[in-house]
């Protein structure tokens, strides 16, 4: 094992990540995919460990750690588990906000029950016709007295039902394109604030994602985080902190198909020896423990650097995401290969790992966008030599 | 008395200049507290329990145990007499009395004494004809409205005054709930030794000890105990380790009633209700035929496949861990190490990969059939007949099979 | 309420491998576990707490590493450890670990509750609990799989039992022996293992608990290990071979017999 040098605090957090999932998580997991059910049991034993608020300041009920230890913890849970995972890590996207933009009084009405699990909360941008191109957004907040008014349908949103707290963007004037949006805190049960329906995935299927239907919604000024019109740049530093997460959630999946594919190579017997001892399986192997362990420290270098406060993440955060989650697919894609025909069969849980691995290239940005940003990045800085 | 002896402190130590570093010892440690270090054992005291195991492992001599001496606490002379705790339910004494009374009487023999029970209770001295017939030589009845069902404290008094009155060498317990609970509280009141779940009792015919052989660490490893300067010596057994005793009608014996003062009876607990459960706890213990399922069965349903099975043989339902984590079945079906620990005829393990835990708690099985469709399945290694294959085939192949022999 | 665990420190088995050429115990990274029927103990005793309110104390004789399993039930929530480590204790069998124990615990102060596992896995016996409430005279309840009530002075539990189950109603204080079906032990939080981190063990020895010397460890044991030995590897074992109709017909022929006898008896 790699020594990252992890503080004593940050090895306990994943430790009783790791034992969660062995324990709790890893003998669910195929249930919850199979049946696409909310893993409720696991988020209660998230709850009753503290791990649901290691990245919230003490203050507030936290651990007071940062994106490090938000990324150990999403790591460890989605070695057994990344639908399961990304309940937590939903969680998580839908804070930032909060956490970067919130004034105290919001912090202190939402953080504490985030942070002791009692609350789960969601992130709220992509729309039909709004995903890559965020510019796009259509949902509106009409400002009328002391209240915003949302209008507009916001799409495959995790944690989506499930959560009682939302992070909401939507344009407040329309005018100025970009900088016309603004984030609002949406409570679960506000008048004209309603759900549609629960969407079929390929993967991570434990994890709910349901479309938001504001009609007429009524949320208080008091619920706008940051102020009018600064709705994207609390979406890029929300998805600067959180995209290690989704590395940490893909070098998870891989690191949990790699243990399998391992084991399995151990235990199966072909032509009178176990297939671990065939060089093609044994280069195999050693390319994809090679590429997890190079995901993993990009992941814990940029989570590291975020917590260090930073000023520009975009590009290193957009690589460890692109990085991570192209090793996930591969890596994943490989185990099912070492398994052969059983890899492929749904009896074994090897095949939900790729299933799982493929939602990480996509979303919170595509790697295609990543590129875009790296390379816009990389471009920016030739200039200024 | 025991802490009158001089305080001289119990040791063990490596003979440097005895020992070749052969690393025997290392391997017969059961605790792992032995290491080789410059090529010399060295023993890692907060582990070593002073078993002695490495001492009569080593051929050199290398390894010296100091055991204080402990004056016998009693005049041992003075104890004679192989007796079994006649346990008895709702007035009907229990079949391991019957297997104890077997064992029982091979010891008495061996020691040229007589056998005796204790039958505690109301209304049981009908009962101690049976006894006779199986081998009792005499049978202590303690009876009173009191002592009807069993409570800890009034039949613990009951035997310890017994035990203090006729002084028997040896004193034999059903390892069944209320054994275990029993023979631990006598065993301190008394102070004297105690053996939990023997499976082999013998007479060191020379020295005139009971050696008692458990099983320990889910049945790895077997230890020898004996206890030397305390009587009686005592044991507990699990049921069916032992043959029943053959009844011999023509038997008979003498009944020693005795009864005490009626503040020995008392008991500070109160038993207010007994209930009893229609499940196949009970006869997952006493069952001739077990099957049991595994997360092999790959869903809860398939559990009616076992269930069918075990009716047409007339068998018990067992189950391994991960099937009752999973709940798929009820913990009281649970087989292993932390289940139930069963010895039945035949047991057939479907869908059991053979994780020691659960291999601890049904190994001494007569008969084991394995069926896994993983043929490096650890169950494999403990079965007398393996089928690699779908359980889902075999097992209902089975069953009808089955079902045509029997004609049910 | 003063409710005392007792737990004991036991190699995981789950871990542990039988080397198939020697048939011993392969140790090597076997880790050190608290016994599993010690954890149903420790959160019944949480959940006694949680609804009484009053203090958790455990308890465990052992070598000093043993510190490790206390620390681990500090993470879960209980308020109190005590190690029981002294050099005299070692070789104890169950009646000595029962007397020190007891010793320990009388040293302890006013308790209401004692919980221990039913039995530890490493031997099994289901001795100590009993002979600790025998050695402080204390009424006992064993195989405990639900409490239904309990009070400051009384407590009624039910017994698990053979054929199902007994209520059993006792003054306090008492100890109880707790079996699997109890209850789901949680797991530790992270702010339990912060403070278990910091929080001092009581270290109890020999001389700390007026316990006569000649009762104590291998000198106050009855029962003495005589021999220890790995028992005879099963053999024999064969593999059925052929379609299943074949093997199915294969094993019914070699079972007939024993079935149809067994079915008798």
């Amino acid at each position: 094992m790699m020594d990252y040098l992890l503080t004593e605090q940050q090895i306990m957090v994943r430790d009783l990540a790791r034992k969660i999932a062995k324990e709790k998580i890893a003998p669910v997991a195929a249930e919850h995919d199979e049946k696409e059910t909310f893993p409720w049991d696991i988020m209660k034993v998230m709850a009753e460990s503290d791990l649901c608020g290691v990245y919230i300041e003490e203050k507030y009920g936290g651990l007071g750690g940062g994106a490090m230890e938000l990324c150990l913890v999403t790591e460890e849970l989605s070695r057994a588990c990344g639908g399961i995972a990304i309940c937590f890590a939903a969680t998580a996207l839908g804070t930032y906000p909060i956490i970067l933009f919130g004034n105290d009084e919001q912090k202190q009405k939402y953080l504490p029950d985030i942070a002791s699990g009692k609350k789960l909360a969601a992130f709220a941008l992509t729309e039909a016709g709004a995903g890559s191109d965020a510019g796009a957004i259509a949902t509106t907040a009409r400002k009328e007295g002391d209240y915003y008014v949302l209008n507009g349908v916001k799409q495959w949103i995790t944690n989506g039902g499930e959560a009682e707290v939302y992070s909401v963007i939507a344009m407040t004037d329309r005018e100025k394109g970009a900088r016309g949006a603004s984030f609002f805190i949406v409570e679960k049960g506000t008048h004209g604030f309603d759900f549609g329906k629960k969407e079929k995935k390929l993967g991570i299927r434990a994890s709910a994602t349901r479309e938001l239907v504001f009609n007429e919604c009524k949320v208080h000024k008091d619920n706008l985080l940051g102020r009018e019109g600064m709705g994207f740049i609390v979406a890029m530093k929300t998805f600067d902190k959180s995209r290690p997460g989704v590395a940490a959630q893909a070098v998870g999946i891989a690191q949990g198909a790699l243990d399998h594919a391992v084991k399995y190579s151990r235990e199966r017997k072909q032509f009178g020896k176990t297939i671990s001892s065939f060089q093609g399986l044994q280069f195999m192997i050693a390319d994809m423990a090679t590429q997890i362990e190079a995901a993993r420290a990009l992941t814990y270098a940029v989570a590291r650097m975020v917590d260090s406060g930073a000023r520009d993440v975009s590009k290193e955060s957009a690589m460890v995401k692109l990085f991570a989650s192209d090793t996930a697919m591969k890596v994943t894609t490989d185990a099912i290969q070492v398994l052969g025909g059983y890899g492929y069969m749904r009896d074994y849980p090897v095949e939900k790992y790729m299933r799982d691995a493929k939602i990480t290239q996509i979303y919170e940005g595509t790697n295609q966008i990543q590129r875009n940003i790296i390379a816009l990045e990389v471009l920016k800085e030739q200039l200024r030599k | 008395m025991a802490e009158q002896n001089n305080p001289q402190e119990c040791s063990i130590q490596i003979l440097l200049d005895k020992c070749t570093g052969c690393t025997l010892c290392v391997k017969s440690c059961p605790f792992g507290a032995i290491t080789m270090q410059d090529k010399k054992a060295v023993i890692d005291l907060g582990k070593c329990t002073l078993c002695g195991a490495c001492v009569a492992t080593c051929k050199f001599k290398a390894i010296e145990l100091t055991t204080c001496k402990v004056q016998p606490k009693a005049d041992l002379g003075a104890y004679k007499g192989v007796w079994v705790f006649a346990e008895q339910k709702k007035g009907e004494v229990q079949s391991v009395v019957y297997e104890l009374l077997g064992k029982g009487r091979e010891l008495a023999n061996d020691l040229g004494t007589e056998l005796a029970c204790i039958l505690i209770g109301e209304g049981m001295e009908g009962k101690a004809v049976e006894l006779f017939s199986r081998g009792a030589d005499k049978v202590y009845l303690v009876e009173d409205p009191k002592l009807k069902n069993y409570m800890d404290e009034p039949y613990t008094n009951v035997i310890v005054e017994l035990v203090k009155e006729f002084k028997p060498e040896i004193l034999l317990y059903g390892a069944t709930s209320i054994g275990r609970s029993l023979a631990s509280r006598v065993a301190v009141k008394l102070y004297t030794g105690l053996t939990a779940d023997c499976t082999g009792l013998a007479i060191d015919k020379e020295k005139k000890l009971l050696l008692q052989t458990r099983p320990a660490f889910g049945g790895n490893i077997m230890a020898t105990i004996v206890c030397e300067n305390y009587r009686p010596q005592m044991s507990t057994v699990r049921h069916k380790v032992f043959k029943e005793a053959v009844a011999d009608k023509a038997r008979t014996g003498q009944v020693i009633k005795k009864s005490y003062p009626g503040n020995l009876y008392d008991s500070r607990t109160k038993l207010l209700e007994i209930k009893e459960e229609e499940s196949a706890t009970a006869n997952l213990t006493e069952a001739n035929i077990i099957v049991s399922g595994g997360r092999g069965l790959g869903k809860p349903e398939n559990f009616k496949i076992i269930e069918e099975l075990a009716k047409v043989l007339g068998g018990a339902v067992g189950a391994s861990r991960s099937a009752v984590d999973a709940e798929w079945i009820p913990y009281s079906h649970q087989v292993g190490q932390t289940g139930k620990t069963v010895c039945p005829k035949i047991y057939f393990a479907c869908g059991i990969s053979g994780q020691i835990q659960h291999l601890a708690g049904m190994s001494s099985s007569d008969i084991i059939i394995a069926i896994n469709k993983d043929p490096l399945a650890p169950i494999f290694s403990v079965a007398t007949y393996g089928i690699v294959g779908d359980l889902n085939e075999v097992v209902p192949a089975l069953t009808q099979k089955f079902r045509e022999i029997l004609k049910k | 309420m003063n409710i005392i665990v007792c737990i004991k420190q036991v190699p995981d088995t789950q871990d542990i491998r039988i080397n198939p050429e020697t048939n011993t115990l392969m140790r090597e990274g076997v880790q050190s576990i608290i016994n599993p029927f010690d954890m149903y103990a420790i959160e019944e005793a949480l959940r006694i707490k949680e609804k009484l309110g009053g203090k958790i104390t455990v308890i465990c004789m052992g070598p000093q590493q043993a510190d490790a399993a206390l620390r681990e039930a500090v993470s879960m929530g209980v308020d109190e450890m005590v190690l029981m480590c002294d050099r005299a204790f070692a070789g104890s069998d169950t009646w000595a670990t029962s007397y020190t124990l007891a010793k320990g615990i009388q040293k302890l102060g006013k308790f209401d509750l004692i919980i221990c596992g039913k039995q530890a896995i490493d031997g099994d016996t289901a001795q100590v609990g009993p002979g600790i409430a025998a050695t402080l005279d204390i009424p006992q309840v064993t195989y405990v799989k639900k409490t239904e009530e309990i009070k400051e002075d009384m407590a009624r539990f039910e017994k698990m039992t053979e054929e199902g189950f007994e209520v059993i109603e006792t003054p306090l204080p008492c100890l109880i022996t707790v079996v699997k079906e109890i209850n789901i032990p949680r797991l530790p939080s992270l702010k339990g293992k912060i403070r278990a981190k910091q929080a001092p063990v009581t270290t109890l020895t020999a001389k700390d608990i007026d316990a006569e010397p000649g009762k104590l460890g291998l000198k106050g044991s009855p029962t003495v290990v005589k021999k220890v030995f790995t028992p005879p590897k099963r053999t024999g074992g064969q593999i059925l071979q052929g379609d299943t109709n074949e093997v199915v017909n294969k094993l019914v022929e070699a079972l007939k017999d024993m079935v149809v006898a067994a079915g008798k008896t």
